[in-house]
């Protein structure tokens, strides 16, 4: 981030163009259809935050360069060059408007990725110096401290020898061999104890091995939020080398979206090489050991309960039914949002959106459309499984005076774990 | 220059003309497109996308999202209209499906003349209907450029001019059909420059939106 100039972020831009972006420039004819598939215009009314407007300026980068008539355009003087001042214009629209949570990119007539384009539209702002000051501290944290909020190993450990003494049971921290490689989000630390005591239970119930790495704890990933590849490479490595450094066969994502986009999805291209060992979701182990039968739950839950799905765990990460087969073996009034799974509303904070406090105030508007959608069916209780989600829920719902609790999944089923005396005997 | 002298060359040397120039433009424009190239996926995934990106390609012709469609019936009704009109219009009247087979030497059955009328009618009411929505409201306003309105110009007068010299209307018909094939190959010349070209890139940007979403495990 030092060093930024119009030129480098430029320079950033034309790095990122590729086949698919120049299809998709190609193939849009302005309908607008995107603009309605996105919570901050549907919840604003701001034409400004129509999805493809939010790429105008690298359009325009793309057409002046890579398109015949826009070259002879540029060379008659008669294209219009982007400039600083339009970049920063810009910023709030591409990091403050945006979630990238992808719902413009599944509505799009002509097949446009949209948000494809806007994570790598921000690698150009990010290079020439216009993100945002909340993201720019979250990521030099990150670098720094390893962790965005500054949470360090040493609060990690405190909460884990509190979790120790509440379950009666052995936090592993650098066990080598162990088969999951646990991850934590710094918002789970401060906020959501209740996740590290979840897993540490579940974990001990299903026998099977996990450890945590002092090295590396921290899945989030700053880096791909406010679009620098070399950053989120080195964020992404340093699990990738205690992953390896302990010979751990899964690196289980928490309950974070992002996180899991991170390393599952953009790890491996960001650092160069495929991982030797799989990157799991925590709901992916969950389900799984749901299905080998090591996850006996006992219990249901009688109000009406919904899943929020985390769009970059969902939409753009594929892990669609196990939240659902697993909120279904406990909670009797399972109901589903009008719009759910795929097509799912944002939380309205994601994307890097709840690390920038310039868009505080327009995240609780796009906020609106999760109210309406959670009034529409009448929910009592709102699951989830991304900290950052959650976070942004229960702010939303408390502006809104709206009560209804939000819960964890991770932490719902380890509230349902079968007491260990009734296991023998127990086949499914 | 009078009438037909002006069809013959429409007829001829510019229909040749136009054809060269929308074919070069073509390959052009797919290689500005495909020589940018793409960098591989080394993350495991979970499908190949193929299957996933075929499947966007076809059901994205057809809207899957509830809360757009509600929101936005007029675009969909009149986009849909619009593009069925011209395309039957193009291609299944049967002067020119016959001009087609004495290019190409491959030919299709028509849809009777009468039916191919009402669908340009229908054609040309949506695509002025579009034009009054695109200036009209504000995200359409913003987002709009020359472009858009150049394309919409070159689609709308082969539409007209068709539908005038079919019926005969106000002017000397070898001037309307001439006019009628020289507004055509307008839109020809213009297409692999302009985003009149979405008609086949967006072939592309479907396949690459599907199949990226479907090596995650998602139908897009």
């Amino acid at each position: 981030m030092s060093g930024a100039s119009l030129e480098r972020g430029l320079q950033a831009l034309r790095e990122q163009m590729d086949t698919p972006v120049a299809a998709f420039f190609s193939s849009c004819v302005h309908c607008g259809l995107c603009a309605e598939a996105c919570l901050f215009y549907t919840e604003t009314g701001d034409p400004r935050y129509t999805p493809i407007h939010k790429l105008e300026p690298m359009r325009r980068l793309w057409e002046q360069e890579y398109t015949l008539p826009g070259r002879l355009k540029k060379a008659l003087g008669l294209a219009r060059p982007v400039t600083d001042e339009e970049l920063e214009a810009w910023r709030p629209l591409v990091y403050d408007a945006c979630t990238l949570c992808g719902r413009c990119s599944l509505v799009c007539p002509v097949g446009n990725d949209l948000v494809y384009m806007i994570r790598k539209f921000r690698e150009g702002m990010a290079a020439a110096g216009h993100a945002p000051e909340g993201l720019i501290g979250a990521t030099t944290r990150a670098v720094k401290t390893g962790s965005p909020m500054g949470v360090t190993l040493k609060a990690l450990q405190a909460q884990a020898r509190h979790v120790e003494q509440e379950t009666g049971l052995e936090i592993p921290f650098d066990r080598e061999g162990a088969e999951y490689l646990v991850l934590m989000s710094s918002m789970e630390v401060i906020n959501y104890p209740e996740y590290l005591a979840a897993i540490t239970r579940i974990f001990h119930r299903a026998g099977k091995s996990w450890t945590i790495s002092s090295e590396a704890f921290e899945a989030t990933n700053s880096g791909i939020q406010i679009g620098v590849s070399d950053i989120a490479a080195e964020l992404v490595q340093r699990v990738v080398d205690a992953a390896e450094k302990l010979k751990v066969k899964t690196v289980v994502s928490p309950e974070c979206g992002h996180a899991y986009m991170a390393l599952r999805w953009e790890g491996p291209n960001l650092v160069g090489r495929s991982f030797g060992f799989e990157v799991k979701h925590i709901l992916e182990v969950l389900d799984e050991l749901r299905r080998e039968g090591c996850l006996p739950l006992e219990g249901q839950e009688t109000v009406r309960m919904t899943f929020h799905d985390p769009c970059q765990l969902v939409r753009r990460g594929g892990v669609v039914e196990p939240p659902r087969n697993l909120l279904r073996t406990v909670a009797a009034e399972f109901v589903e949002m009008n719009d759910h799974g795929t097509t799912n509303w944002c939380c309205g904070a994601g994307g890097g959106v709840s690390a920038n406090e310039e868009a505080d105030e327009l995240r609780l508007k796009a906020f609106h459309r999760k109210k309406r959608q959670l009034e529409e069916i009448g929910a009592e209780a709102l699951v989830t499984a991304c900290a950052n989600c959650r976070i942004q829920l229960e702010e939303g719902l408390e502006a809104n005076e709206m009560e209804i609790p939000v819960i964890g999944l991770t932490e719902l089923l380890a509230d349902h774990l079968a007491a260990a005396e009734q296991e023998s005997g127990e086949s499914s | 220059m009078d009438a037909a002298e002006l069809l013959l060359w429409a007829r001829g040397p510019g229909l040749l003309l136009a054809v060269g120039i929308f074919l070069f433009g073509m390959l052009l424009k797919l290689a500005e497109i495909l020589l940018l190239g793409r960098e591989r996926n080394l993350a495991p995934v979970r499908a190949s996308g193929v299957g996933a990106g075929f499947r966007t390609v076809f059901r994205r012709s057809f809207s899957m999202d509830r809360s757009s469609l509600k929101t936005s019936l007029f675009v969909h009704l009149a986009g849909y209209a619009f593009h069925l009109g011209l395309l039957a219009a193009i291609f299944l009247y049967t002067p020119h499906v016959q001009l087609f087979g004495a290019l190409t030497g491959l030919t299709w059955p028509a849809l009777p003349s009468p039916v191919v009328d009402l669908l340009t009618v229908i054609a040309l009411v949506s695509l002025m209907a579009l034009l009054w929505h695109r200036l009209t409201t504000p995200v359409l306003r913003l987002i709009s450029t020359g472009q858009d309105y150049l394309a919409w110009a070159l689609s709308f007068f082969p539409l007209l001019t068709g539908y005038m010299a079919y019926h005969h209307l106000w002017f000397d018909y070898d001037w309307l059909l001439a006019i009628h094939i020289l507004s055509a190959e307008l839109l020809l010349v213009f297409f692999p420059f302009t985003k009149l070209s979405h008609a086949v890139t967006l072939f592309m940007a479907r396949w690459y939106n599907g199949m990226m979403a479907g090596q995650r495990g998602v139908q897009s």
